[in-house]
């Protein structure tokens, strides 16, 4: 069977004062049904912006300039406005990082709810709030009938979190993205949403593509993991692949650098030198400089996928020169 | 003190300015940058702009005597400004079409005939002559008044905003007074009371016109007064008027600069509306456009007057507000447009 | 709720005793009523005249309260009056003030009113049209046209439109006014332009920075991943949440509809308050211009009032206290 998002070369642009910026910069994604994949990096490196393009949702003056979006094997870039906007919502749903802002101020949220789902189906509008009131239920929201009809600004952050699930829920979609679904709540909040998410996943069967920065949400939920560093993928992998065997010198030293996997009483080991800014990325491999396995090809030419294992693959042409071993250290 | 004396000095205090305001901001390296974007996104505007201010200039260096012959011989014990003397003896009779070689009633020969580029007045002033010094009019109403309005409003909205309690009390109440009033009515009253000079009426538009300044400031001062390096400066043990000097006012200056360049716009426009009221300032374009009510109705048509004086106008007011509208987005996305 | 309104109606009696305290300031003691009954009488009066003219008027008390005068000075007759509605006469003309603005007050309502509606009907959907197609050309090309319609002085519109459309077009008549309804459109249609003309600059570009402040936010792009149209979203999300900012800006003009308009009113010839006003002003007329500011600040606290009130309406996080 053919997966269900296959994304190909996808290169989104943004303009820079010296011409274009490939923020996101041919990536390469495949999921399966009923998959998590986890897209992991620091803040800034396109893995936002990545998911943005998949709804082709990209913020003005950016453009996707190249690549496909295969869901279900239809390419979504060449989809005219009005089919992207049957696809957004119904096939693929996507939740954000503010919950805070994310919801209407002046409208209540059960309505937010039922205009998603009326969007999308055709259904009256008191069968659509009956689903809403099942749909609150079902993330967890206390007293659902009563929580219909109050304004954004009278829930918590988390329940608002919930709500903009249940939202994401409510036609059904295929594929969920998730984008830092938990970082702008508290830590005990974000367990529960973290737990939402996965009894949901299993028992609807959807995907979801997770997008964080906290390798501990990923180690929990996650199938795969694909790590993205600068607007590019440097490795994927299975959660084992990348947690037990990562290969990437950069996945490496992100790893080593978290606290919830170091040994304790180590000092923590951090990788040298700082991201660089769009403006300043070299046309090779864009962790060279930061690299303590650099060596000549790596300034000067981008380095292919090499696959070290089954569905493993690694961007380093230090890996792919044998320099490095996939089991190193 | 003589009048010309006084309102040179205002000039030179104005430019004093500028140069210094310009000199500060290239130190610092958020100020050169924003002038830099918006000189490179409005050159055109910027250069009109720098046009009006030199005519204005010319006509503010002014000084007695020098003048030789001629028919007008008041002229020669007044200050004359360096435009007045490339227009000296420059005068017709009545009306002449521009460029033409006879009188526009009648037919009599002109004295200088083809040389009015864009005719003369009623009484044979070169229409020219009096739209170029209109231009120093137009930037002193802007100039004085912003000068009166804004370190007004500074002295009000930031301790206001600052110190809270009390004061805080004292001057939103004056604030919600002031703008209660209906603005033109306020500036015609206070006008009517305070008589008609140049002076007066760039009171009374301050007057006017700092409340939403003033409000402006308070808000912003409030905003920084709650942020950590204030907070850090006090736990330091700064003091007060250190605090607001050194940490308050600087985070302020990109307001001054906005709202000085949005109000300019504002008060140049006022001053029409008030020479069509018949409280204006003398020379301005206003009043020439003002005495153009008649000349439309004559026949044939008297146009060149309101359409010099409506140009010259609508050119420093059009420059104006697209150098504004550049400041605006460069500097500051959101605060201004809340005061409006 | 309740203790709010109270609040907010004591604060704005407040304020309008402010003003008072200002005008008096400004009418009695920077000018004093013999200044005023020179101007109306003339320079060379003998002062016999003059002291009689001012009993006419009720200016011959003394300015400040003291003792033996405590209510017999002009500092509380000038409260009493105007709180009481009681303006008196004209120091021009001697005719009642109260009789002049009940007579100007039609006339700049038929103005006034469908100036406001007809300016709202054309900038609203105007600037939901230029933030829709924000980025694009049809936008900068807005942008740039309101700027250069809002640099043009009002004078000039107003000459203008009088030359162009009364004397060379000869569609309507250049001024004048009309009670019968089937003449007054005749004569509206050249002020009503001219009004809208003048405002569509500055409205539109107000308007449009507000849509797009709304337009950039999170809940917009939430509608837009939940599959919402643009235009749906401009309409049910923007335009809801815009209403706020546009509140204010709409419901503060909304009592100044009654002062008129100066300027339309004495260039077209309508015989209403912004007419008298400007009479006032070219006849030193100090009572006339007085009750005007008195007036428009009155209607000014109230129409406060009400902008505050309804932001409770149209914004849930509002709660009035």
């Amino acid at each position: 069977m053919s997966p269900l998002l296959e994304v190909e070369g996808l290169t989104t642009c943004f303009p820079g004062t010296r011409g274009p910026l490939p923020i996101v910069d041919g990536t390469h994604l495949s999921m399966e049904r009923g998959e998590v994949l986890a897209l992991v990096g620091e803040s800034g490196c396109g893995k936002s912006m990545t998911a943005l393009s998949l709804m082709r949702l990209v913020p003005k003056p950016g453009r996707i300039e190249a690549g496909r979006v295969l869901l279900d094997g239809r390419d979504l870039l060449e989809l005219r406005v009005t089919e992207m906007r049957a696809v957004r919502g119904s096939r693929m749903a996507m939740i954000f990082q503010e919950p805070m802002t994310s919801l209407n101020p002046v409208v209540r949220v059960g309505e937010q709810v039922v205009e998603a789902i009326r969007l999308h189906e055709p259904v009256s509008r008191a069968q659509a709030r009956e689903r809403c009131l099942e749909l609150f239920a079902e993330v967890g929201i206390p007293d659902p009938q009563a929580r219909l009809d109050v304004y954004p600004h009278q829930l918590s952050g988390g329940l608002k979190q919930r709500v903009m699930i249940a939202m994401a829920l409510s036609t059904r979609p295929d594929l969920l993205i998730a984008d830092e679904p938990t970082t702008a709540l508290d830590v005990t909040i974000q367990a529960q949403i973290v737990r939402l998410l996965q009894e949901l996943q299993r028992s609807r069967g959807m995907s979801i593509l997770l997008i964080t920065h906290d390798l501990g949400i990923v180690n929990e939920l996650s199938d795969r993991v694909a790590v993205m560093y600068a607007g590019r993928i440097v490795e994927t992998g299975s959660r084992v692949d990348i947690f037990r065997h990562a290969t990437h010198p950069y996945t490496r030293g992100l790893l080593r650098s978290n606290p919830v996997l170091a040994a304790p009483g180590e000092r923590l080991p951090e990788i040298a030198g700082v991201v660089p800014s769009p403006e300043d990325w070299s046309p090779g491999c864009r962790f060279a400089s930061r690299c303590r396995h650099c060596f000549e090809p790596c300034e000067a030419e981008v380095p292919g996928a090499t696959p070290v294992g089954e569905g493993h693959g690694v961007a380093c042409h230090a890996v792919a020169q044998g320099r490095l071993e996939g089991d190193a250290e | 003190m003589e009048s010309h004396i006084l309102s040179n000095s205002v000039v030179a205090i104005l430019v004093a300015g500028a140069c210094g305001l310009v000199l500060a901001a290239r130190r610092s390296r958020m100020w050169s940058a924003a002038f830099a974007e918006i000189w490179s996104r409005r050159r055109l505007a910027l250069c009109v702009i720098g046009g009006y201010v030199l005519i204005a200039l010319l006509d503010s260096v002014a000084w007695v005597g020098g003048l030789e012959g001629g028919q007008d011989a008041v002229a020669r014990h007044q200050a004359q400004s360096v435009i007045d003397r490339l227009f000296a003896d420059f005068q017709e009779r009545s009306y002449s079409a521009p460029l033409a070689d006879t009188e526009f009633y009648g037919g009599a020969p002109l004295r200088h005939p083809g040389q009015h580029l864009l005719g003369t007045d009623l009484i044979g002033r070169d229409v020219l002559y009096l739209s170029l010094k209109g231009a120093r009019v137009a930037l002193l109403i802007g100039g004085l008044t912003s000068l009166f309005a804004i370190p007004l409003a500074l002295l009000f909205g930031v301790p206001a905003g600052y110190f809270g309690g009390r004061l805080d009390d004292v001057v939103f109440f004056v604030m919600s007074t002031l703008a209660s009033m209906p603005g033109l009515l306020l500036l015609i009253a206070l006008i009517m009371v305070l008589g008609k000079s140049t002076l007066a009426i760039c009171f009374a538009l301050a007057v006017t016109g700092w409340v939403g300044f003033c409000r402006v400031s308070r808000g912003e001062t409030l905003k920084l007064r709650e942020l950590e390096y204030v907070s850090a400066a006090r736990a330091l043990g700064v003091s007060q008027g250190r605090i607001l000097l050194r940490h308050i006012l600087p985070n302020l200056m990109h307001l001054v600069i906005i709202t000085f360049v949005l109000m300019f716009s504002g008060l140049v426009l006022s001053e029409a509306i008030l020479s069509w009221l018949g409280i204006g300032v003398d020379g301005s374009w206003g009043q020439m456009i003002d005495q153009a009510r008649n000349e439309l109705s004559r026949d044939p048509v008297v146009w060149w007057n309101v359409a010099a004086a409506g140009g010259a106008l609508f050119g420093l007011i059009l420059a104006v507000n697209f150098v504004g509208d550049a400041l605006r987005d460069t500097l500051d996305p959101r605060t201004v447009r809340e005061a409006e | 709720m309740l203790a709010y309104v109270i609040r907010r109606v004591i604060y704005g009696v407040g304020v309008v005793f402010g003003v008072l305290l200002f005008l008096f300031v400004l009418f009695f003691t920077v000018t004093s009523p013999d200044d005023v009954a020179r101007k109306a009488l003339g320079e060379r009066v003998p002062p016999a005249v003059i002291e009689q003219w001012k009993a006419n008027h009720g200016y011959d008390r003394p300015l400040f309260p003291g003792p033996g005068a405590w209510t017999e000075n002009m500092l509380f007759e000038h409260y009493r009056r105007m709180l009481t509605f009681d303006f008196g006469r004209s120091d021009a003309d001697d005719t009642p003030i109260v009789e002049r603005i009940r007579r100007g007050m039609g006339p700049s309502l038929t103005l006034t009113l469908p100036l406001f509606i007809l300016s709202l009907g054309v900038a609203i959907p105007l600037s939901l049209l230029v933030a829709f197609f924000r980025e694009t050309y049809i936008d900068r090309l807005g942008v740039v046209i309101s700027v250069l319609a809002m640099s043009v002085s009002i004078l000039l519109y107003i000459i203008g439109a009088q030359y162009l459309v009364g004397r060379i077009l000869h569609w309507f008549p250049i001024s004048g006014f009309d009670s019968d309804p089937q003449l007054i459109i005749r004569f509206l249609a050249l002020p009503l332009l001219v009004g809208i003309m003048a405002g569509i600059g500055g409205d539109v570009r107000f308007y449009r920075t507000v849509f797009l402040e709304e337009s950039n936010t999170d809940y917009v792009r939430t509608a837009r991943a939940k599959g919402c149209g643009e235009g749906r979203i401009m309409a049910r999300h923007v335009f809801r949440n815009s209403l706020i900012p546009l509140l204010t800006r709409v419901i503060l003009a909304i009592p100044f509809l009654f002062m008129g308009s100066l300027l339309l009113e004495s260039f077209f010839g309508i015989p209403g308050l912004g007419a008298i006003t400007v009479d006032a002003i070219q006849g030193n007329d100090f009572s006339v211009l007085r009750t005007m500011v008195y007036i428009g600040s009155l209607l000014f606290v109230f129409g406060q009032i009400v902008t505050d009130l309804s932001y409770g309406l149209v914004d849930p996080r509002v709660r009035l206290e």
